[in-house]
């Protein structure tokens, strides 16, 4: 645990940093007719040390993607382009195989990632038997709220909610400089969940960089530092959480339609529905949604600063 | 918990002797409708010509012809129940001793075809996981499919002609040197003798267990139990090791228990190219030689040892899986 001080220090300087990512699949579609399907578009986002980033978007935006590519275990058939950047170094593909799983760890989206066949306690720490491993495994274990017996049961035997907390643990017993979660919320209650969060949140008061990518903008909302509003493998906007209190504060149209959309403001649904990625046009992901549509949005649209955040808009101001 | 257990085995007693019956019930029926006259197979035309009425009348009797099969099953059964096999009529000695000597030089050759089969199919198995798509698992699958085609008497007598015929390094046969006294044969002549058939049981028991982990270690390749461990950057070892290794194991156990039946049936042939004389090659001559006691007896202790094999995987695999052992102390 670091100490205040330090912590103000270390809160200035840039971990990661992802500019301009591409992700995009190739698949074969009716025997050989190859098509390359492009799920993540120009995607930027920054993260500080001892900061929550929450990248908040609907299923099927290609959120999850983000985190694996960062991790280098995107499937073989998915390629990546743009530039990232860990410690002001190129993450290359070699520096992230020794980076990953100590210093950059990731908190799974399926708790099916626990395996099934190995007890709680060996697994949170890598099968690691050496007594420091033991400490770090017994209080990780209470940090969590979970009994120390719990070790030696195996994932079946606990509650889901249990075994996301032990996902968690994963990334505690590493001393990380990052966490990536993907989706450490679903399937829980509000009390649990709001839990959860706050673990995320203590990671970065201690000076971890984290990076939640999440459906849910409310808890989002409640532990992040920024949030980053994905559509349909685009960031349209950037935003501090304060921006959320009043529609006229935020940028992009469907961040101004999601903050209808929630019960304190109006419960309003938005219609339509996200593209899907194979339907997808040059332009402005969100043109066929948008009231302020015109001509010039089926052009490229470029992500560009606005009142201390981001929007991909040509008319937001 | 106990009442659990309790009717379990009582479940698996009842499943035993149902099986015994019906097994006993259609050796004797395929026994019975068998073409083969037992006269004239074992005691030939040419002896059959030169007899009194009178002494094929006694051999009709000895051999059972015309016998009412009815009467004849039932009485055999009660034999059986009460432990009693009968007289082997091609041996003219208890069934029982037959069995005990073919059964133990069977015995030696199933047990190493056995374990050589699923450490090897096992580890074969897993390592083409590993390497799926490249050279290793190309060679491991190949050999697979070559071997799971192959008919299993025609790979004996391929090894019989390369290392008994050609190299000479084998013996071509039987479980103990010729010209021998029983006495002088020592335990290192019956395994030189019993290399070439337990060879060929290994290498035709490879192919079921190593294709079958194969599949089953891709599938697990492609869970996201891997795809996790892969970004915590555990190592290739450390993900076999810890993840693999005990997830691919399990159904590769319940595969093995349940091959002893092809073990036993593989046996059977084997034993025949190499003159073997085990209890595979007993089932032969009991079979051709219409000795029904002695067929019905080896039908049976197969059929018991499958039903075991079955039965003990079975058990294993509620004490090996924590989510079977544990999972059942909850009920």
């Amino acid at each position: 645990m670091k100490d205040m001080t330090e912590q103000n220090v270390i809160k200035s300087t840039s971990l990661l940093t992802i500019e301009h990512l591409n992700i995009s699949f190739t698949q074969y579609e009716s025997g050989i007719h190859r098509r390359v399907l492009s799920v993540i578009q120009d995607l930027n986002v920054q993260i500080h040390t001892g900061e929550l980033v929450a990248i908040v978007g609907s299923s099927g935006s290609g959120k999850s993607l983000l985190a694996h590519a960062v991790l280098d275990i995107l499937p073989y058939n998915a390629s990546m382009e743009g530039k990232l950047n860990y410690c002001g170094m190129p993450l290359t593909k070699d520096r992230i195989r020794r980076l990953r799983g100590s210093e950059i760890v990731l908190v799974p989206q399926s708790i099916g990632c626990l395996d099934p066949l190995m007890k709680i306690g060996p697994q949170l720490v890598k099968g690691r038997k050496d007594a420091a491993s033991k400490r770090c495994m017994s209080s990780i274990l209470h940090y969590l709220g979970l009994e120390e017996e719990l070790s030696d049961a195996y994932p079946f035997e606990l509650s889901g909610g249990m075994n996301r907390r032990v996902l968690i643990g994963t990334a505690l017993a590493e001393q990380p400089k990052l966490v990536i979660a993907d989706e450490p919320t679903p399937g829980l209650d509000p009390a649990i969940a709001d839990r959860v969060i706050k673990y995320f949140r203590d990671m970065a008061d201690q000076g971890i960089g984290v990076l939640l990518i999440t459906h849910d903008l409310e808890l989002a909302l409640r532990a992040a530092d920024r949030i980053v509003v994905f559509y349909a493998g685009n960031t349209v906007e950037e935003a501090l959480p304060e921006d959320f209190r009043n529609e006229s504060s935020l940028r992009h149209p469907y961040t101004k339609a999601l903050w209808r959309a929630m019960p304190q403001n109006g419960f309003q649904p938005l219609a339509g529905t996200q593209p899907y990625v194979r339907d997808l046009k040059e332009g402005c992901p969100f043109a066929d949604r948008c009231s302020m549509y015109t001509e010039a949005c089926s052009q490229k649209i470029p992500y560009r600063a606005l009142r201390s955040g981001y929007v991909r808009c040509l008319y937001a101001e | 918990m106990a009442k659990h257990w309790g009717q379990h085995l009582l479940k698996q007693i009842l499943r035993v002797m149902l099986l015994m019956a019906a097994t006993s019930i259609v050796t004797f029926m395929l026994m019975k409708l068998s073409p083969i006259d037992p006269l004239q197979a074992n005691v030939g035309q040419n002896a059959l010509g030169s007899m009194s009425q009178e002494q094929i009348a006694k051999l009709r009797e000895y051999w059972g012809v015309g016998a009412d099969p009815v009467k004849q099953y039932l009485s055999w059964a009660k034999d059986f129940c009460r432990g009693d096999m009968g007289i082997s009529l091609l041996y003219r000695q208890p069934v029982r001793n037959v069995i005990a000597v073919k059964l133990s030089n069977s015995l030696l050759l199933l047990a190493f075809a056995w374990v050589m089969s699923g450490i090897l199919g096992f580890l074969l198995g897993i390592l083409a996981a590993m390497y799926q798509g490249r050279l290793p698992d190309r060679i491991i699958k190949g050999y697979c499919i070559i071997i799971s085609s192959t008919p299993t008497f025609w790979l004996a007598l391929l090894l019989l002609l390369c290392f008994g015929v050609w190299l000479k390094v084998l013996p071509i046969g039987l479980s103990v040197p010729i010209g021998v006294e029983a006495a002088g044969v020592t335990l290192g002549d019956r395994i030189y003798h019993a290399i070439l058939p337990a060879l060929t049981l290994s290498i035709t028991g490879i192919s079921n267990i190593a294709l079958h982990t194969r599949e089953k270690m891709i599938e697990i390749m492609e869970s996201d139990m891997v795809l996790f461990s892969k970004a915590r950057g555990e190592s290739r070892w450390a993900m076999f090791r810890y993840h693999g290794f005990r997830n691919a194991l399990l159904p590769a156990i319940t595969l093995q228990f349940a091959s002893i039946s092809e073990i036993f049936g593989g046996s059977v042939l084997v034993e025949q190219v190499f003159s073997y004389p085990g209890l595979g090659q007993a089932a032969v001559s009991a079979g051709l030689g219409s000795d029904l006691p002695l067929l019905m007896a080896i039908t049976l202790i197969s059929s018991a040892f499958v039903f075991g094999g079955n039965f003990l995987a079975d058990l294993l695999y509620g004490i090996i899986d924590p989510r079977i052992r544990r999972g059942g102390q909850h009920i």
